[in-house]
């Protein structure tokens, strides 16, 4: 009887602790990205943004969330209503299970699996799942339309950023995160990282997680000028919500991905004390915002890319870069004899 | 089998774009057919803001025609009355004083501005840039505060009367038009900073939509739609009304006939408007603003206290209003929008006979089968965007 609690029922409780750790500060950091995007966005475009709800707008995605909440979810006549109800909640149950192989800091990771960077990218891939359900299910359509314009998007991008991977898996020689974050490790600081050497693939990388993410300025599934708010033009209360707090955890998981593989993780971006003593997640933290700005920056700037414009750059731009970038760094690889041993994560 | 699936056809997926549509421009209801996102076919379905302005406007006098017409062009407003005001005074026979002349197209040139920002940035807006519109938003403002300061309104401003126009500027607002005109190109430049040599922005506009000089005159276009085409046809040059012909300025034109085109055509004449306020601000004459017939215009406030004559003719022209000579009138004006004409038609009483619109909008929507037909659905959000309809003038 020992035993089985002992090898049962108090890992299974630490292992759900730990998820409650990595979920509700993600929530948290999702309501407020929502808030800073208004910011900055806001500032960018010389206004206050919301201000009036609590001490510098503080409280407004506690008011947001409150009033989706309180709604009233319509399910529309025509819909198939499984699938309708279906399809927020795969999107946004993708969005959190994506972060159980993400190290926060050394050994701060739920699931150091060796194939953590594969896991993230059939995650992701999975995603586009939720928006075609949704689209399909509501029988309507600009949903429709939204659906389908994802569904392309999304796999076209989706092959470029494999390459990518490719390409820093080469250089890293793990399939393992926090591996990878290892392997970025030098007496250069920030410029022993990947993001030097292997540049053009991380700009690919960041762009294509743009589109990945549906954000700016390839929001073409819910283009609001085009197809008014696409794939959820249907859905509302909470069920909106799910779709709205997906997108932004999948931004904050792309923003984490682009750290992990190219920004070093959780090291410090110089690596002499003092810089040393501040804890890795505090870099990671600051890392990740850095890209989620850039996100954001993008948003206020750029018009939004055409569906046929967006998918020539996929497939005729990023794709044959992405590819020939993989043979560069593989022949570098091999003919200086950089080629790093294959790592096995601690375990 | 074989038969069968011969037989069955291929419908094409027909939409309704609108009318609660945020890139329809107000309450526009397009229905397109489409294969796939490609556009067959584009069918504008107008007339949700139809109010019989014409029908009315024959049932009241024609001081009290004047509101009517800010509320066509809602964009625009001051270019409309201009129009009414120059059908009437024809009829009359009226010359403006100098100064009133100056006021007018110094205020037509602000409502150039404020339509042509509302344009630009709604475009921008259209094509999923949400920045300019934002920005563009704090200098409409300013100009609507010279609305207020010298009508009272910001919007529907009853400003340019038969005659001329209501009153004076206001103290000051000459110096404060003056300082805005110094801030505004920065407005400019930052805006196309953000849009003209945009590689999206561009990819969203070169090529999309084109006309060419002939189909655009065949399809009755007026404004930067023709002008991006490349013809310099503008009233204010072709013709001139009040004091153009003395202001110094140049006609933007177009090469490709596209919506990129048609959008540099519009940030041009932003900047030729700046060009022509600052002359009017330069030469403005004193004088009056109105003609001194008190038939047409009523007297000044001050004159009504003494002046019995002054008090019988003020009650006369706020009640009955005054007779228009028999006789016919086609006066158009250049609104910012394109040709927007009068055709009135006076049987010699108090209320015109007959008040035909041109709205420039009309003419433009009419060609939107003609310009989106074989483009995808989000360039005939493009289109539309370039092509600057607001559904007041379209709808009357």
């Amino acid at each position: 009887m020992v035993s089985f609690w002992t090898a049962y029922v108090w890992p299974a409780a630490a292992i759900v602790g730990y998820i409650l750790l990595i979920v509700l500060p993600l929530l948290g950091c999702i309501a407020y990205l929502i808030l800073a995007e208004r910011k900055v966005i806001a500032s960018m475009q010389m206004r206050k943004g919301p201000n009036v709800v609590g001490p510098f707008g503080l409280f407004q995605p506690i008011a947001d969330g409150l009033k989706l909440l309180t709604k009233e979810t319509i399910i529309p006549a025509g819909a198939n209503r499984v699938v309708f109800l279906l399809a927020p909640m795969l999107t946004f149950m993708l969005a959190l299970v994506a972060w159980a192989v993400i190290p926060f800091d050394l050994g701060w990771v739920l699931a150091d699996i060796n194939v953590g960077v594969l896991y993230l990218f059939a995650i992701s891939s999975l995603g586009v799942y939720g928006i075609l359900m949704a689209g399909w299910a509501s029988n309507s359509r600009y949903p429709f339309l939204g659906a389908l314009r994802s569904a392309a998007q999304m796999v076209s991008y989706e092959v470029s950023i494999g390459f990518v991977i490719v390409t820093v898996l080469l250089c890293a020689g793990s399939l393992n995160l926090s591996v990878i974050v290892q392997a970025q490790e030098g007496t250069a600081g920030l410029f022993s990282w990947f993001w030097l050497p292997l540049l053009p693939m991380f700009i690919v990388f960041f762009v294509s997680a743009l589109a990945e993410t549906n954000r700016a300025p390839f929001d073409l599934p819910e283009a609001e000028a085009e197809l008014v708010a696409g794939y959820n033009v249907e859905y509302s209360a909470m069920m909106f919500a799910l779709f709205f707090l997906g997108e932004y955890a999948n931004m904050i998981l792309m923003s984490a991905m682009a750290v992990v593989l190219f920004l070093g993780g959780w090291l410090s971006p110089i690596p002499y004390e003092p810089f040393t003593w501040i804890p890795g997640i505090v870099w990671f933290a600051l890392k990740t915002a850095l890209v989620l700005f850039t996100f954001l920056w993008v948003r206020a700037t750029f018009p939004r890319y055409r569906y046929d414009q967006l998918m020539r750059l996929g497939w005729k731009v990023f794709l044959p870069l992405s590819l020939l970038w993989v043979v560069v760094t593989a022949g570098a690889l091999v003919a200086f004899d950089w080629v790093p041993e294959p790592v096995m994560a601690r375990s | 089998m074989a038969r069968r699936l011969a037989e069955s056809e291929i419908k094409n997926l027909t939409m309704n774009f609108g009318p609660q549509h945020p890139a329809a421009h107000g309450v526009l209801r397009l229905v397109v057919e489409m294969d796939g996102e490609v556009i067959e076919r584009a069918d504008p379905h107008i007339g949700l803001l139809h109010r019989g302005t014409e029908k009315l406007i024959e049932h009241k006098t024609y001081t009290q025609a004047v509101p009517y017409f800010d509320r066509l062009d809602y964009v625009a407003p001051m270019c409309q009355e201009h129009a009414f005001a120059l059908a009437t005074e024809k009829l009359l026979g009226i010359e403006v004083p100098e100064r009133g002349q100056y006021v007018r197209v110094l205020f037509s040139e602000i409502t150039r501005l404020l339509n042509h920002i509302m344009n630009v940035c709604a475009f921008a807006l259209d094509v999923g840039a949400m920045t300019p519109f934002l920005w563009g938003f704090e200098e409409r403002e300013k100009m609507m505060g010279f609305y207020d300061r010298v009508s009272g309104a910001r919007l529907h401003a009853a400003y340019f009367r038969p005659g001329g126009v209501h009153r004076d500027l206001p103290a000051g607002l000459a110096d404060e038009i003056a300082e805005f005109c110094r801030t505004f190109p920065g407005f400019i430049d930052d805006t196309e900073s953000l849009l003209t040599e945009n590689r999206i922005f561009k990819q969203r506009t070169v090529d999309i939509g084109v006309i060419s000089q002939e189909d655009a005159l065949d399809w009755g276009l007026s404004g930067p739609m023709l002008r991006g085409s490349g013809l310099p046809w503008d009233l204010r040059k072709s013709q001139p009304y009040d004091v153009y012909d003395r202001m110094d300025f140049d006609i933007p034109v177009g090469k490709n006939g596209d919506c990129y085109d048609r959008y540099l055509v519009r940030i041009e004449e932003m900047r030729q408007s700046l060009r022509i306020i600052q002359q009017c601000l330069d030469e403005l004459p004193d004088g009056p603003v109105k003609t001194q017939d008190n038939k047409i215009s009523p007297p000044g406030r001050a004159e009504m206290k003494g002046s019995m004559e002054a008090l019988i003719h003020h009650f006369k022209l706020y009640t009955e209003g005054y007779k228009v000579p028999a006789g016919e009138t086609y006066t158009a004006v250049e609104a910012p929008k394109g040709e927007f004409g009068v055709y009135l038609v006076s049987d010699g009483t108090n209320k015109p006979y007959r008040c035909k619109i041109r709205a420039p909008g009309f003419a433009h929507l009419a060609a939107m089968d003609f310009l989106s037909r074989g483009h995808m659905l989000a360039d005939s959000v493009a289109i539309l965007g370039a092509m600057d309809i607001v559904f007041g003038e379209i709808d009357r």
